[in-house]
């Protein structure tokens, strides 16, 4: 590797990480020091700001209700897309193709165009600020994306592999949970990278469906903006803790990422 | 790979199937019904026919945000897809590094939209931000609040921090995916770093920039969340895309029957450049497929 190169992606790397640096940097520094004095790092460390959240059942709660329904929306997702994968890379059916195309034109959907109809199906169906009804309205964006990472994945694992399971007396359950997952094991990390991502980062659809029981950390967010201003400390502490669960899910499938993006078609 | 014909795969399929279409077909007819009918409440609805849609093409408010939002994802695309494949090459392939550059390229895309929006609110501020601050400090009179120039490049600054990983992934991706030995055939050939990257690297990245370039039209053109935090579409109407138009218009003014024209036009409009993508796709995969019949 050529220094040029090393600079370059050093450069890179410090545009990604300075302006989530002064959101870490703000969220220790009281209100007065933010809008008092400029300082590149907290001349005063406080970490009120994080007390407000960790003691405010209303903040907290907030979190609770975000993870909650994206974990929901994993597991969803990977339920529907995992048999539906592999009839897409295994068979030809009637309507197949137009089947796919269908499936991938709901990720083309604007959520803005869903917002009021959604709103009134799950009022009616009594689903309304509840996990789950975030849960499914978020399966619209992430399943189509789930199969058709799934499917190229399935697609790289020879046909060889099923037969011979079958003659050595697989069922068709056992033969897929004992076999073929642990085959497309990085296939299902790039899969839940990518509906954690999808449906963590959303918020017009997650804002609306919700008033209060299932209400996402984001949407709650909004209240520092107050009459007498924006309590910008609050705010970038928020900010800050909605950042870890992602740094998380990185950490733990980034061997994944990084072999998964090459094999599956995505 | 040869497919089995086998029309009992529709029993894998079926899960998925119904669960978009309870989330997709009901909410997508409900608003095809709003679209041609005028609703003064439950009992009272006309139908209307093709008004509210020739109301809504000839809406110069539309119209602008429409033009903005070409614009926009235009812009963002000529930016994010260079840079992008940039940025792969340059990434480390090996060792720690190359585990800590993943990991800091996917931050990004990992933070709520809202909070992204608030990032940059703060971080391009002139009093608290330390870009507004530097810029100023620098001498030149920068204030995205006021100046529709300043809150364009703001917004196009953002954008291109928050997707252009997404893009540096497919394509370093991509690029693990090319065999050693057509590296050591270019050095052979004493070939230079550029017609390695012209004749080697980029072909081999067309699919996953197919892939990328289609993502990031589709999420470009529906963006929403982050400009309206950073900017809230001011200053005027400068930065209000289409999105932030028709949310305004359907849950703002409660004009239900011409927000929904404007949704069917608006979906028609993404499915329409997304299809033309999906068919270079299409086409690639068949020209693969003869490729590997001739081997």
């Amino acid at each position: 590797m050529t220094n040029n190169k090393r600079i370059g992606i050093l450069l890179y790397a410090l545009f990604v990480l300075l302006p989530i640096y002064w959101l870490v940097n703000m969220s220790f520094k009281s209100n007065e020091e933010i809008l008092g004095t400029f300082s590149l790092w907290p001349q005063h460390f406080t970490l009120a700001n994080y007390q407000v959240i960790f003691t405010d059942p209303s903040w907290y709660n907030g979190y609770f209700n975000s993870i909650y329904y994206v974990v929901l929306n994993s597991i969803i997702t990977l339920a529907v897309a995992l048999p539906a994968a592999y009839a897409f890379s295994r068979y030809k059916f009637i309507g197949d193709k137009h089947l796919f195309f269908w499936l991938l034109t709901n990720r083309m959907a604007p959520p803005a165009v869903f917002l009021l109809p959604f709103f009134q199906l799950y009022s009616s169906v009594g689903l309304f600020d509840t996990h789950i009804a975030v849960a499914l309205a978020h399966c619209l964006f992430s399943v189509p994306l789930a199969v058709w990472i799934l499917e190229g994945f399935m697609s790289a694992v020879p046909r060889e592999i099923d037969e011979t399971a079958y003659i050595d007396g697989y069922s068709f359950g056992r033969f897929f949970v004992r076999i073929f997952l642990p085959l497309i094991s990085s296939g299902i990390g790039v899969t839940i990278f990518f509906s954690f991502m999808f449906s963590w980062v959303e918020l017009l659809l997650a804002r609306t469906l919700t008033s209060v029981n299932a209400k996402p950390i984001a949407a709650i967010m909004t209240r520092t903006i107050g009459a007498s201003g924006v309590d910008w400390g609050v705010l970038a502490a928020a900010g800050v803790l909605t950042i870890i669960p992602g740094i998380l899910v990185i950490y733990f499938v980034r061997n994944h990422v990084a072999k998964g993006f090459a094999l599956g078609r995505v | 790979m040869n497919k089995v014909q086998n029309n009992k795969a529709w029993f894998l399929v079926l899960p998925v199937f119904l669960l978009v279409a309870f989330s997709a077909i009901v909410p997508l007819m409900t608003v095809v019904n709003y679209s041609i009918q005028d609703i003064f409440d439950q009992n009272n609805a006309y139908y209307v026919g093709a008004e509210w849609y020739k109301e809504v093409l000839s809406d110069p408010r539309l119209q602008d945000s429409l033009a903005r939002q070409f614009l926009f994802s235009g812009t963002v695309l000529m930016i994010e897809v260079p840079l992008g494949i940039a940025v792969a090459l340059m990434m480390p392939t090996k060792g720690w590094t190359a585990s800590l550059s993943l990991i800091v390229l996917a931050l990004p895309l990992l933070i709520p939209w809202n909070v992204v929006g608030t990032i940059w609110q703060i971080f391009a501020r002139g009093d608290i931000g330390l870009l507004g601050y530097a810029i100023n400090g620098l001498g030149f009179d920068y204030n995205y609040t006021s100046n529709p120039i300043d809150a364009w490049a703001t917004v196009l600054l953002m954008d291109v921090w928050h997707w252009t990983s997404l893009v540096a992934l497919l394509c370093y991706s991509g690029l693990r995916a090319i065999p050693d030995a057509y590296y050591q055939a270019a050095r052979i050939d004493r070939a230079s770093s550029w017609s390695i990257f012209r004749f080697i690297q980029l072909p081999k990245l067309k699919g996953v920039l197919i892939i990328g370039i289609l993502l990031r039209f589709m999420d470009s053109f529906m963006i929403y969340t982050e400009p309206f935090v950073l900017t809230g579409g001011g200053p005027g109407n400068s930065t209000t895309f289409l999105s932030q138009t028709l949310t305004k218009m359907a849950i703002g003014q409660f004009d239900i029957g011409p927000a929904a024209a404007f949704s069917i036009i608006y979906f028609l409009i993404v499915l329409l450049v997304s299809w033309l993508f999906f068919t270079t796709i299409t086409h690639m995969d068949k020209d693969k497929v003869k490729e590997q019949s001739y081997d």
